[in-house]
């Protein structure tokens, strides 16, 4: 215990997440070691956005919100960062539907860095690549990177996303469910790009899709009507889960 | 340095809001004690305005301004609904974004020339087929409701593509035909949304002041046909303002009391009509 | 007796399609009417002489910048008061009774006669204020007058945006700040020009308000606290004192083309603006 403690990049606390009167999460407790996948499952409105949300502090841009507990990136409280922009550089995230910033894709990328400082035109370059290289995008747009974001396909696009969250050198990146407007190729290609990126960052996986938890996910958590049921490695989820509920919804008996 | 835009912003809002306010303020300052002096039933009632007597009765100027501006609904409000489902529903894409355009141009012409052309073509026009002074109600309508025809139309063609289509869909797919869809249907459906364009034109014809002043003759009396010179609130204010004094100049500031008064009633109701669901 | 749907159909087309071009008709008619009735009047030493006698003759310089001298006054209040409250409601705070009533005021401000601003500003800048009938009240009044159009055509495109911009933005670790000026700002500029030039074109118009406030001098001014005349109480003066027909319809011509040009500078504006941020 001690031992994964200790590689623990986030540790959740009693987190319990109130938008108004409704709670979309009850005293969640979990930890997401360094370098791991995390997956979360579970059905609509179990508090997995919620969750997300709340590890990068976007929650607190909801009007009327209440946050109780504590959430710990390498030992230190989030809620006491106090450069919250800061924090959200160092916790990325990718968003469900691909959102593109209407400029050229150049610029997507740059947006984030050049909210600090002007860069030079090589050091520019550089991340652009290396951006795009690490998003699998690099080959099919180093031809055109004047171009439009508009104009590339939603797969392309979301890797695009991710590629711009990258070039702000993020710790850990969130993904909120990042395939679902995707088809199975570029579905795969943004899998892919997972499981490279995880040597270097720790992820955190939001998905719908209990197949892509089971094919991508170190480890994998399921979450049910705002309450943490199980979380545990993601073999022993899906043939031998301790919980019931867990079990019933790995096998499809509800979703 | 983020607080200090943050700050900075407040101020702003703030100001544009103080304006609204510090207008009320002095308006009502100068205008409030003669109202309260000539008795407010008095003031808004009375017939006789005769201000070198100290008599200040504004009655003639409300009746003014209301056949006025009613004049210039009747003309233009049915007018402006046509044409707003017409740009909206039945008129070819590529025209639409030509006469919407062109339409709001008539906003944009000041409204001194509109009176100047009143008093150059429609008031001798008035005069030598219908009788009567020419400078006159019928002309002052006319006029207007050609000033207030970008307003109604403007707010009738949102309110009537703010419809879902699946209405227009559905009364089709039931074997209307594009005009009874449009009768039964849209017209029901954006009514209350026009209604608050059709009230919005009405506050400008009842704020209008420099067309009225040049073509409705200023005669101040209550008028007993449309063909009849008559004194809106607006002008009479414009009128005198230049050489009153002391309980005059007061008086006057009283009627724009009136008016403030009577824009806000109608801005809160276009409030309540444009919210309200069908 | 019952008219088949169909002959109603075609009626009903006939009647609104014709309803619709007599408010083309009229647009086209007045343009027109001042146009034919001033352009032949106009020279350029028209638009460069001082006015003389009262009118009658000379051109009208000094009304031309009189108006420009007012409307930069105006505009160079407006235009950032304006904005900044429309970012302030739009971006930095949550909707509550606060923001309503703030609302609501700027909208019975939207709707105040323009008379009442002659006397308001009457009453504070030429009286109270002491800086007497100068460009300078006439255009602290206007400032007051279309305050309420930019603040309103800013919001309206700062909501416009869509919001998932702001939430890239902010995830990106922007501060509040930089998530106005980065992602929302550059999408909303075209409304928000929108509505600057609006307050452009309502200021050239306006007669009333600058009557009140800057009196109707015909001499060139000399600075913001002398009195000055616009193009519109020039023409209107003109015509009321039936002085020289000639002389009005040419000044109205100024005017009309004015307007034109402010309008037609717009939409091109409007559409070359979104263009670029739609396809870059």
């Amino acid at each position: 215990m001690d031992r994964a403690a200790a590689s623990a990049k986030i540790e959740v606390a009693g987190l319990t997440v109130r938008f108004g009167p409704t709670v979309a999460l009850q005293h969640v407790s979990l930890q997401v070691l360094r370098n791991e996948i995390l997956a979360i499952i579970g059905p609509a409105n179990s508090g997995k956005s919620s969750l997300l949300l709340a590890l990068n502090r976007m929650v607190d841009r909801v009007p009327g919100v209440s946050v109780e507990g504590r959430i710990l990136l390498d030992g230190t409280d989030i809620a006491s960062i106090p450069d919250v922009q800061e924090l959200r550089r160092r916790v990325g995230m990718v968003f469900a539907l691909p959102i593109p910033l209407p400029m050229s894709i150049r610029d997507n990328i740059l947006f984030g860095p050049q909210l600090i400082r002007r860069l030079r035109k090589a050091e520019a370059d550089r991340l652009i690549e290396s951006s795009l290289r690490a998003a699998f995008l690099w080959d099919e747009v180093k031809d055109r990177l004047e171009d439009s974001a508009l104009r590339l396909s939603g797969g392309q696009q979301q890797r695009l996303c991710i590629a711009r969250t990258l070039a702000v050198e993020p710790e850990v990146i969130l993904f909120d469910e990042p395939c679902s407007g995707l088809d199975p190729i570029s579905t795969a290609k943004v899998e892919e790009a997972l499981l490279v990126l995880k040597r270097e960052r720790t992820l955190v996986l939001v998905t719908n899709n209990t197949k892509q938890a089971a094919r991508v996910g170190d480890r994998t958590a399921f979450l049910l009507m705002g309450e943490l049921i199980e979380v545990d490695r993601t073999d022993k989820i899906f043939t031998n889960p301790s919980h019931r509920r867990t079990e019933d919804y790995v096998t499809g008996r509800f979703g | 340095m983020d607080r200090w835009i943050s700050r900075l912003l407040f101020l702003a809002a703030c100001s544009s809001a103080a304006v609204l306010a510090a207008i009320a303020l002095f308006i009502f300052l100068e205008g409030v004690p003669i109202m309260v002096k000539t008795g407010v039933g008095q003031f808004l009632f009375g017939r006789v305005w005769a201000p070198l007597d100290g008599e200040f009765g504004i009655l003639p100027f409300i009746i003014g301004s209301l056949w006025v501006t009613a004049g210039a609904l009747i003309l233009g409000v049915p007018l402006g609904v046509a044409c707003a489902f017409y740009l909206a529903e039945f008129a070819p894409r590529r025209w639409v974004n030509v006469l919407k355009p062109a339409i709001e141009l008539l906003a944009g012409i000041p409204s001194v020339v509109y009176g100047f052309l009143g008093v150059m073509w429609l008031a001798p026009l008035i005069r030598s087929n219908l009788g009567g002074p020419g400078l006159s109600i019928l002309a002052a309508s006319c006029v207007l409701a050609v000033m207030i025809l970008p307003t109604i139309v403007g707010v009738s063609v949102d309110a009537v593509q703010a419809i879902p289509k699946s209405y227009k869909e559905g009364a089709l797919a039931l074997g209307a035909t594009d005009w009874q869809s449009m009768w039964r249907v849209q017209w029901p459906a954006s009514r209350s949304g026009i209604l608050a364009g059709v009230i919005l034109g009405m506050g400008r014809a009842v704020g209008e002041t420099m067309a009225v002043i040049m073509i409705s003759g200023n005669a101040i009396h209550i008028p007993t046909s449309a063909l009849d010179s008559v004194r809106t609130l607006t002008a009479n204010i414009a009128i005198e303002m230049g050489y009153a004094v002391g309980e005059h100049r007061e008086a006057l500031f009283a009627t724009g009391v009136v008016l403030f008064f009577f824009i806000m009633i109608l801005n809160t109701v276009a409030l309540r009509v444009a919210r309200r669901r069908f | 007796m019952r008219i088949a749907p169909a002959i109603t159909e075609r009626i009903a087309k006939f009647v609104l399609m014709m309803s619709c071009a007599t408010a083309v008709l009229a647009l086209i008619f007045v343009i027109g009417f001042v146009l034919a009735g001033g352009l032949m009047h106009l020279s350029w030493a028209f638009l460069t002489e001082p006015i003389l006698d009262m009118g009658r003759a000379g051109g009208i310089l000094p009304a031309i910048v009189g108006t420009l001298l007012m409307v930069f006054v105006a505009v160079g209040i407006a235009a950032p008061l304006g904005v900044a409250s429309a970012i302030y409601l739009s971006e930095y705070t949550i909707e509550g009774w606060v923001t309503q009533a703030i609302r609501f005021g700027i909208n019975c401000l939207a709707g105040v006669p323009s008379i009442i601003f002659g006397l308001f500003g009457f009453i504070l800048f030429v009286v109270l204020l002491g800086f007497g009938w100068s460009i300078l009240s006439g255009g602290l009044s206007l400032a007051a007058m279309i305050l309420p159009t930019i603040i309103r055509t800013a919001e309206e495109a700062l909501r416009s945006v869509p919001s998932q911009y702001r939430d890239v933005a902010a995830s990106l670790g922007a501060s509040r700040w930089q998530v106005v000026t980065k992602s929302v700002l550059p999408y909303a500029l075209p409304g928000i020009l929108t509505g600057i030039i609006l307050g452009i074109g309502r200021s050239i118009e306006e007669t009333a308000v600058v009557i009140f406030t800057a009196g109707s001098a015909v001499q060139m001014p000399k600075s913001l606290f002398d009195s000055a005349r616009t193009m519109s109480v020039h023409f209107y003066i003109l015509a009321r004192e039936g002085v020289s027909n000639q002389n009005a319809y040419a000044t109205a011509a100024v005017l009309i083309c004015t307007i034109l040009i402010i309008n037609i500078l717009a939409y091109t504006i409007m559409h070359q603006m979104m263009r670029g941020k739609r396809a870059v």
